[in-house]
């Protein structure tokens, strides 16, 4: 049956028009040359006054790129990018390297204030009295331009700083485990990205540490003709914990502008991360026109048994998404989990998804993913889950549903499921009759239409995750899950 | 980038582009199924064999199972042929009209035709091909296997099957059985088509079984194509009970009118690597179609299915079944897609594939996918995949079964499932006979 009028409604209000952030912050600011070189990479890494090695790094994985072919196994199509014509780096002039807050542009700080995140600490104490705290690393195009809290998180011994100041400052933990999950030569746009990225998060949480607070990154593209390339790296040792999150906002133009960052998590034994994702970047006009593109590389191992890494995604911008957070499950007992929403509008096109490879014993993990296709968008699920030969006991469900809002968008599902060991249970479903009869009974008992029990049964399912996150994302977050998946398709 | 990937020709390919020039003169038919032949192959020269990077063949990697290119099967002897056709036992206790093709070669001799009823034309392909038959037209009707690699293979080398055509209103009482044997000491390749046209509410019962000369690595392309007319029921049962050394491709294409009944079962226990491909097109509205598979492989087996279903139209249903059971270092794969167009409105398709690994080094590969772009419609896909479940087996052994004979009866149970959607008695015993034969062979 067709999706029922207060989804169709809700996810109006998510329109590509409707988008908030699409306005511009006008500062000076430092280009390299247009193009792509081995220059190019050098002047990068000169900038960042990076170690030798880490040239040769980027300069290894530039010639590797040079080699290699766009993937277009993916379900979406643009036209072809000419990456000659792209500034791989832009920082802002004033300063590019702010010691306090005090010396970052007020231009940009005000730019984080309409985007509603708060940077000054006693800002943020103020701003929610006893409420949870929140420190954030902020990236302005190709620059980290301020990380909060860095001082009280130290305390806990908890490292959380821009990935440039860790290549300079923790030189050994950064070579130790950069590129461990994903090798530089993994895809085509991993391998741009660890040619060129700029800057980034980096998270190191010592051996059995509960982090103090949630640590989050707000990302946000500014400049015209600039892709952003961005490094996320996580580090949980033996029984930590930490939950990161990540948002992300572009202003509005009608170019299509590139954003290819790597993500890669690390849990040791016993660790557990929590990375979630508002992703908003601009989603192109109501004729498609303009918008980001967005093809990403996440993935998360873990390393170590009885570890955990739970991938939260909600996914409402980019003109294009190309994204598969995945999780490695090395370690016995280990644990993956994936929670997606993906909401798409106008000409969008998401092919999005995960993988779960098992390859330690008694590992489990689920993938809940709701894919919501509206106007003539197209939204693609796309998934992996393979058991390996010494997976024993592996276990996984899967529980993909989409739904369609009118005739012109279109909605896929494309699992793959590989086992190579018996004892390994996968079990994959696509529709929405998963609700028991004895919830739905329960609801209707109580005096809620079919319609109101099937919304709430199923948003709290996904509700128990969102919740966590904290408030500045939480509020678009929140009107996602209260979308009812009625008249979902399967 | 720019980095141009030059192909390289694998031996089999370089000797199949050589057999293709050497053969064509010679294949039955020419002018427009001559140029037919050439455009097939012209794809195949230019794309070369599908491998892993192709993706609606990245678990059967034809390229790497297709070292070499056998040579043409021949018109066997009268002697070799008479020897293999009484070795064909499949569905032989099924009471049946029965056409034989010995090494893809139709042999009307060998036939009997004697119960069918009036209304009923049946004509070896390679005289259809000759004479420029009309049904030759309807030849790749079903738009969604355009592309597919063994078709185009099967369109180039095809020389020879049948051409059957069932007109308006005629039931077809006696099942038909095409009866598709292979012998030989060496290796060989055989690339039969049959077409089958099913007029305006006839109905009818087609069986297809294979099987052929243990040991010898011999390969088989086959095609039915089946187009079946508004207000038709057909059923349709095929078998592949081929040798164990052979590499057998085989593609069932169907195109069905309005208010029309399908159903299929596709049976594999042969061949050491099998792929079994269906595509099925809705083009009237109001039709049912069931689906269904049971595959039971062991020793270092593949099998292959392979399955697109087009919903073109609206208010058509599709109920899709496979069960698949993997011993030994086998590998099952089942690749499903629904497509569900702008127009398929009030669609209701159901996929669903189990599979159960009964070995520590058996593998499989699930892919059940949804195409849909029409927003009322009713679409599900399952796919599971595990060991047996040891409480049920606890059970069994608690009340006195041992262990073989408990694994026995919940695999019977298992394929037994999809068996059951067949409807002819005779040939639904005959399966699970099949069945039970596999579960006895493993246990011994």
């Amino acid at each position: 049956m067709p999706a029922v009028q207060e989804t169709v409604e809700r996810v109006k209000t998510l329109d590509v028009d409707q988008y908030k952030y699409g306005f511009e912050t006008h500062i000076e600011v430092d280009k390299a040359p247009k193009g792509l070189s081995e220059d190019i990479v050098r002047f990068i890494s000169q900038k960042k006054g990076e170690p030798e090695w880490m040239t040769e790094w980027r300069l290894e994985a530039y010639r590797r790129w040079v080699t290699m072919r766009e993937p277009t196994w993916a379900r979406v199509s643009y036209p072809k990018i000419d990456y000659q014509d792209l500034y791989y780096y832009a920082a802002p002039k004033k300063n590019p390297a702010p010691k306090s807050l005090d010396e970052v542009d007020p231009e940009i700080l005000k730019t984080y204030e309409k985007l509603g995140i708060p940077l000054r600490e006693q800002e943020i104490l103020a701003g929610v009295e006893g409420g949870s705290r929140v420190a954030v690393d902020a990236v302005f195009d190709s620059v980290s331009v301020a990380t909060t809290f860095k001082e009280e998180l130290r305390k806990a011994g908890v490292i959380f700083c821009s990935i440039s100041e860790a290549i300079r400052e923790h030189a050994e933990l950064v070579r130790k485990y950069l590129g461990s999950v994903v090798p530089v030569s993994d895809n085509f746009f991993a391998t741009l990205n660890s040619a060129v990225f700029t800057d980034g998060s980096f998270v190191y949480v010592p051996e059995g540490v509960r982090c103090p607070m949630e640590l989050s990154t707000y990302f946000r593209i500014n400049e015209r003709k600039t892709g952003q390339f961005e490094r996320t790296l996580i580090i949980a040792d033996k029984g930590s914990y930490v939950s990161y999150l990540e948002g992300c906002t572009a202003p509005q133009r009608d170019e299509n502008q590139l954003h290819a960052a790597v993500v890669e998590l690390i849990a040791l034994d016993d660790a557990e991360i929590k990375y979630s994702t508002v992703q908003n970047w601009y989603p192109g006009d109501a004729q498609g026109k303009g918008g980001v593109y967005n093809f990403v590389t996440k993935r998360g191992d873990c390393r170590g048994a009885n570890s955990k890494i739970s991938w939260t995604q909600v996914e409402t911008g980019s003109a294009i998404t190309w994204k598969y957070p995945s999780c490695i499950l090395r370690g016995d007992n280990s644990r993956g989990e994936f929670y997606s929403i993906a909401i798409s509008n106008g000409y969008q096109q998401v092919d999005s998804g995960t993988k779960m490879l098992h390859l330690g014993k008694n590992t489990t993990s689920r993938i809940i993913s709701k894919g919501i296709a509206a106007g003539r968008s197209e939204n693609t699920y796309r998934g992996l889950v393979s058991a390996h030969r010494k997976a024993t006991g592996a276990r996984n469900f899967t529980n993909c549903d989409s739904l369609l809002i009118g005739d012109k968008c279109g909605a896929h599902t494309v699992p793959y499921i590989e086992s190579k060991n018996a004892s390994a249970v996968f079990e994959h479903e696509a529709t929405t009759s998963k609700i028991s009869d004895d919830q739905m009974f329960y609801c209707l008992q109580r005096g809620l239409d079919e319609e109101e029990a099937v919304a709430l049964i199923v948003n709290g399912f996904v509700k128990d995750v969102l919740q966590q996150l904290p408030m500045e994302f939480a509020v678009e977050a929140q009107k996602l899950i209260s979308i009812s998946l009625e008249g979902s398709v399967g | 980038m720019s980095a141009e990937v030059t192909p390289i020709r694998t031996a089999a390919e370089t000797a199949l582009i050589e057999r293709f020039k050497a053969a064509k003169g010679e294949l039955p038919g020419d002018g427009e199924v001559a140029k037919r032949r050439e455009e097939a192959f012209a794809r195949i020269e230019a794309a070369g064999l599908p491998h892993r990077r192709v993706e609606e063949w990245k678990y059967t990697d034809l390229r790497g199972l297709m070292r070499e290119a056998a040579p043409l099967a021949p018109l066997p002897s009268a002697a070799e042929a008479a020897g293999a056709i009484a070795a064909a036992e499949a569905f032989a206790a099924v009471d049946a009209v029965r056409l034989t093709f010995v090494n893809g070669h139709f042999l009307p001799g060998a036939s009997s035709t004697g119960g069918l009823p009036a209304g009923v034309e049946i004509v070896p392909l390679a005289e259809a091909l000759a004479s420029g038959h009309a049904l030759l037209r309807e030849m790749g009707r079903v738009a969604v296997g355009k592309d597919n690699a063994a078709l185009a293979l099967n369109a180039a080398f095809m020389a020879d099957g049948a051409v059957i055509r069932v007109a308006d209103g005629v039931p077809v009482a006696q099942p038909l059985h095409l009866r598709f044997v292979n012998t030989g000491a060496a290796p060989f390749a055989t690339s039969p088509r049959v077409l089958v046209a099913v007029g305006e509410g006839a109905s009818v019962t087609l069986l297809e079984t294979h099987e052929g000369t243990a040991g010898v690595a011999y390969q088989t392309n086959t095609v039915v194509e089946i187009f079946a007319g508004a207000g038709t029921n057909v059923s349709h049962v095929r078998l592949n009970a081929e040798g164990d050394g052979a590499l057998a491709l085989s593609t069932l294409a169907v195109s069905l009118g309005a208010e029309a009944l399908f159903n299929t079962l596709g049976v594999v226990t042969g061949s050491a690597a099998a792929r079994h491909q269906l595509f099925l097109a809705f083009e009237g509205e109001g039709s049912k179609v069931s689906i269904g598979g049971a595959t039971m492989i062991g020793g270092r087996q593949h099998a292959d299915t392979t399955l697109v279903v087009d919903h073109a139209v609206p208010g058509c249903e599709s109920r899709e079944l496979f069960k698949t059971v993997v011993d030994g270092e086998a590998t099952g794969v089942f690749q499903g897609k629904i497509i569900v167009r702008p127009d398929a409105q009030k669609t209701d398709g159901r996929m669903m594939s189990a599979a159960l690994l009964l070995s520590e080094t058996g593998t499989m590969n699930n892919k059940p996918e949804l195409e849909i772009f029409a927003d009322d419609v009713q679409c599900a896909h399952g796919a599971t995949c595990g060991a047996l479940d040891e409480d049920l087996l606890f059970y069994l052994m608690a009340r006195g079964l041992p262990r073989g004979e408990a694994e026995a009866l919940l695999v019977q149970a298992f394929l037994g499932e999809a068996i059951e959607l067949v409807a002819h008695e005779g040939v639904r015993e005959a399966l699970l006979g099949r069945t039970a034969a596999w579960l006895a062979a493993r246990a011994a």
